[in-house]
């Protein structure tokens, strides 16, 4: 156990130097600078600002550096907010993209679930329609599309949540729906396909041959199993929402690391564009370990010994 | 003799998008207590359903009880909700699956699969439920129960989880126990001693059984009396001897030539019964079994032969019993074994239909 999480840490610490030097290429292959803007910065302001950020440097001493400095926690000033550094925007950000993205994360899991075991449960019964036609439209409906139809019917119309900004939970609602919509709709139909799949088992019948009842053999044999595909995909799941998180957050005006992403990519704010993408990578290849460990606890056949599957 | 267990004409149809399939068309028969029958057949005879219509376990739709009855222990199941079958169903009546390697969840920890009987029906406590647990692992021949109770299915071998489902499926001390080909999986020297245990089980606990196999090799071995079903009926049933050393209808001649004995030497050709199950969705008008039948007369295609009782426990579905048919000679390798049974009547007696 202990050397397959060492192993997998090594992945992804190789995983991380990839994603870092092609995210400082591609930024250097952009064009125009940070400073390049519609209003023309006199040259000689250009010139010392490049080399207070030491821009003027060679690319080497520049590469090298930053890897010497994200390995160090630090990921450099922000080329736009004066005087914060990206640290400081990660700091202040995440915790609000972070609770918006755990209760859509929950929302998701706890409706989409919900919504899977009932319709299986109600094969081909107005249920199972019901629930398949909600994931049907969950799907195939964008979700800044959703959030503008959330606003206008439950904030505008009824008055149930505010419209946007992140003052109170009740804030929270609306951004968590709409950002859970596609997600909970992708859970719903994994869990009835995986939930039919498992009652057509034969060690449900044996479960039946007990004597044990309808709620009893869902609960014990059926949903346990089911949901197994349902694990494999947080996470997937939580890429989804991180970069669902970058519209949704903009939408609502929500001052989360996504919103500050966006912004970050219109100003060409380079250091906190890099800064952002490594943070989320490491937090997307940690959340794919976590779910991986929790695979195999959860299911007994696979064992986590060096990396391979199985027996 | 007490009976445990009288199927009265029952009838089973699944609505397919075939139309109806009558998988189980008119069988009546009883089980008394202690005895072990066979049911044998070929594939898709109405034996899987027949046995799991017992235990009310067929999914309805698309399966439907068209008509009969099933009396255990004085009470028709037939007539029983969901909810009363909870009660017989793991407690009364404890059934063993085909395939044991799909028939124990492959989650669950081998013990708490068997508890879950225990506590369900015995109202046990956990702990309790555990002991007892491993008590029937012992039971069944499982070594290092204590070990075993806390391991998952696929730790075990499949003739281990043969042991394990039989633990199950006797956690309760059923009346009536039913193995749906339980060895069928298995490799041969295992399939021997998963029925030396059933045998041996069975002699401990008094426990009836439903013995349903497609071999009829095994069958010597294990029943008390056969039932041979043919598209969904019983065209033959008696005690082991009369099946074997007397058989009457061909389609138990056709299932005898096929099998393998142990006592000849010579190789006679094993005969497979040429030819392919009628289909359910329309079955035949007449015997059934008629098409594939060597000695099918024309009475075979028009009319359904009634039963004849050839003794008090044998009876055959076969116009070859009627006085007015033609001697015929089963095959070779039947007539080899044939024996004079002194308990046969004089001449064979149609059974009346309310019987
Ligand atoms: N759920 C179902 N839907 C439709 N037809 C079914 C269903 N279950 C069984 N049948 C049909 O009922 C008939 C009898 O099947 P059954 O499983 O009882 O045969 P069997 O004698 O047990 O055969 P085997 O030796 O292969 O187990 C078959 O024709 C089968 O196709
Ligand atoms: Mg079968």
């Amino acid at each position: 156990m202990l050397r397959y999480i060492s192993k997998r840490l090594l992945y992804i610490l190789m995983t991380l130097f990839l994603i870092v030097t092609v995210t400082f290429f591609l930024m250097r292959a952009a064009p125009g600078g940070p400073f390049s803007s519609e209003k023309q910065v006199p040259p000689e302001i250009e010139k010392n600002l490049n080399e207070f950020y030491g821009l003027d440097r060679p690319w080497y001493n520049q590469y090298f550096d930053y890897l010497v400095s994200i390995a160090k926690w630090d990921f450099g000033p922000s080329f736009k907010y004066k005087g914060q550094t990206v640290n400081d925007l990660i700091n202040e950000g995440f915790p609000v993209s972070f609770f918006l993205g755990m209760e859509s994360l929950l929302l998701a899991i706890s409706i989409g679930v919900l919504l899977g075991i009932i319709a299986a449960l109600n094969h081909n019964k107005w249920q199972d329609y019901t629930a398949m036609v909600l994931a049907v439209l969950g799907i195939s409906v964008p979700s800044f599309i959703m959030a503008s139809i959330l606003q206008y019917f439950l904030a505008i119309k009824l008055g149930l949540f505010p419209v946007a900004r992140w003052e109170s939970l009740q804030h929270t609602v609306l951004p968590a729906l709409a950002l859970a919509a596609t997600p909970m709709a992708f859970i719903a139909r994994l869990t009835r396909s995986s939930m039919l799949e498992v009652l057509s088992n034969d060690y449900i019948r044996t479960a039946k041959a007990k004597g044990l009842s309808r709620g009893q053999i869902t609960v014990k044999h059926a949903v346990r199993n089911a949901l197994l595909p349902v694990v494999t995909y947080l996470g997937p799941l939580s890429a989804q929402i991180l970069t669902g998180s970058f519209v949704i957050e903009k939408i609502f005006g929500i001052p989360g690391l996504g919103s500050h992403f966006v912004t970050s990519i219109s100003n060409r704010d380079y250091t906190t564009i890099m800064g952002v993408t490594v943070f989320y990578s490491i937090l997307l290849l940690v959340a794919v370990l976590l779910v991986d460990i929790a695979y195999g606890f959860i299911d007994p056949r696979i064992k986590l010994a060096g990396g391979k599957k199985g027996e | 003799m007490e009976k445990l267990l009288e199927v009265k004409n029952l009838e089973v149809s699944f609505q397919t998008y075939g139309g109806e399939v009558q998988a189980v068309r008119g069988v009546s028969f009883h089980l008394n207590k202690g005895e072990t029958l066979a049911i044998v057949g070929e594939s898709g005879s109405g034996k899987s359903v027949t046995s799991q219509t017992i235990m009310r376990l067929i999914p309805t739709p698309p399966g439907k009880i068209k008509s009969g009855q099933i009396i255990f222990n004085g009470e028709d199941l037939v007539k029983k909700t969901d909810k009363e079958m909870e009660q017989i169903r793991g407690k009364e009546i404890g059934m063993i699956f085909q395939d044991p390697m799909t028939s124990l969840n492959p989650t669950m920890k081998v013990g708490h699969q068997i508890m879950e009987v225990l506590i369900k029906h015995q109202k046990m406590s956990k702990s309790a439920a555990k002991e007892r647990a491993i008590e029937l692992l012992r039971l069944v021949g499982i070594p290092m129960p204590e070990k075993r109770v806390n391991q998952y299915p696929h730790e075990f071998s499949g003739g281990m989880r043969q042991r394990a489902m039989i633990a199950v499926a006797l956690a309760s001390n059923p009346k009536l126990l039913i193995a749906d080909e339980p060895t069928t999986a298995l490799d041969v020297t295992i399939q021997a001693q998963i029925l030396e245990l059933m045998k041996d089980l069975q002699k401990k606990t008094g426990t009836s059984i439903i013995f349903i196999t497609h071999d009829l090799g095994v069958v010597a071995n294990v029943a008390d009396r056969v039932a041979v079903m043919y598209a969904g009926k019983i065209v033959e049933m008696g005690t082991v001897d009369e099946i074997f050393y007397d058989p009457r209808h061909p389609y138990t001649w056709g299932l005898l030539a096929s099998m393998p004995s142990l006592d000849s030497d010579d190789q006679t050709e094993l005969a497979a019964i040429p030819g392919s199950p009628p289909d359910l969705t329309n079955p035949p008008k007449g015997d059934a079994f008629a098409p594939r039948n060597p000695y099918a007369m024309k009475i075979d295609f028009e009319m359904e032969p009634p039963m004849f009782k050839v003794s008090d426990t044998h009876y055959a579905a076969t116009w070859l019993l009627h006085p007015d048919a033609p001697k015929v000679e089963p095959p070779e390798a039947v007539k080899k074994r044939l024996r004079k049974l002194s308990s046969n009547y004089e001449k064979p007696v149609v059974v009346k239909e309310s019987e």
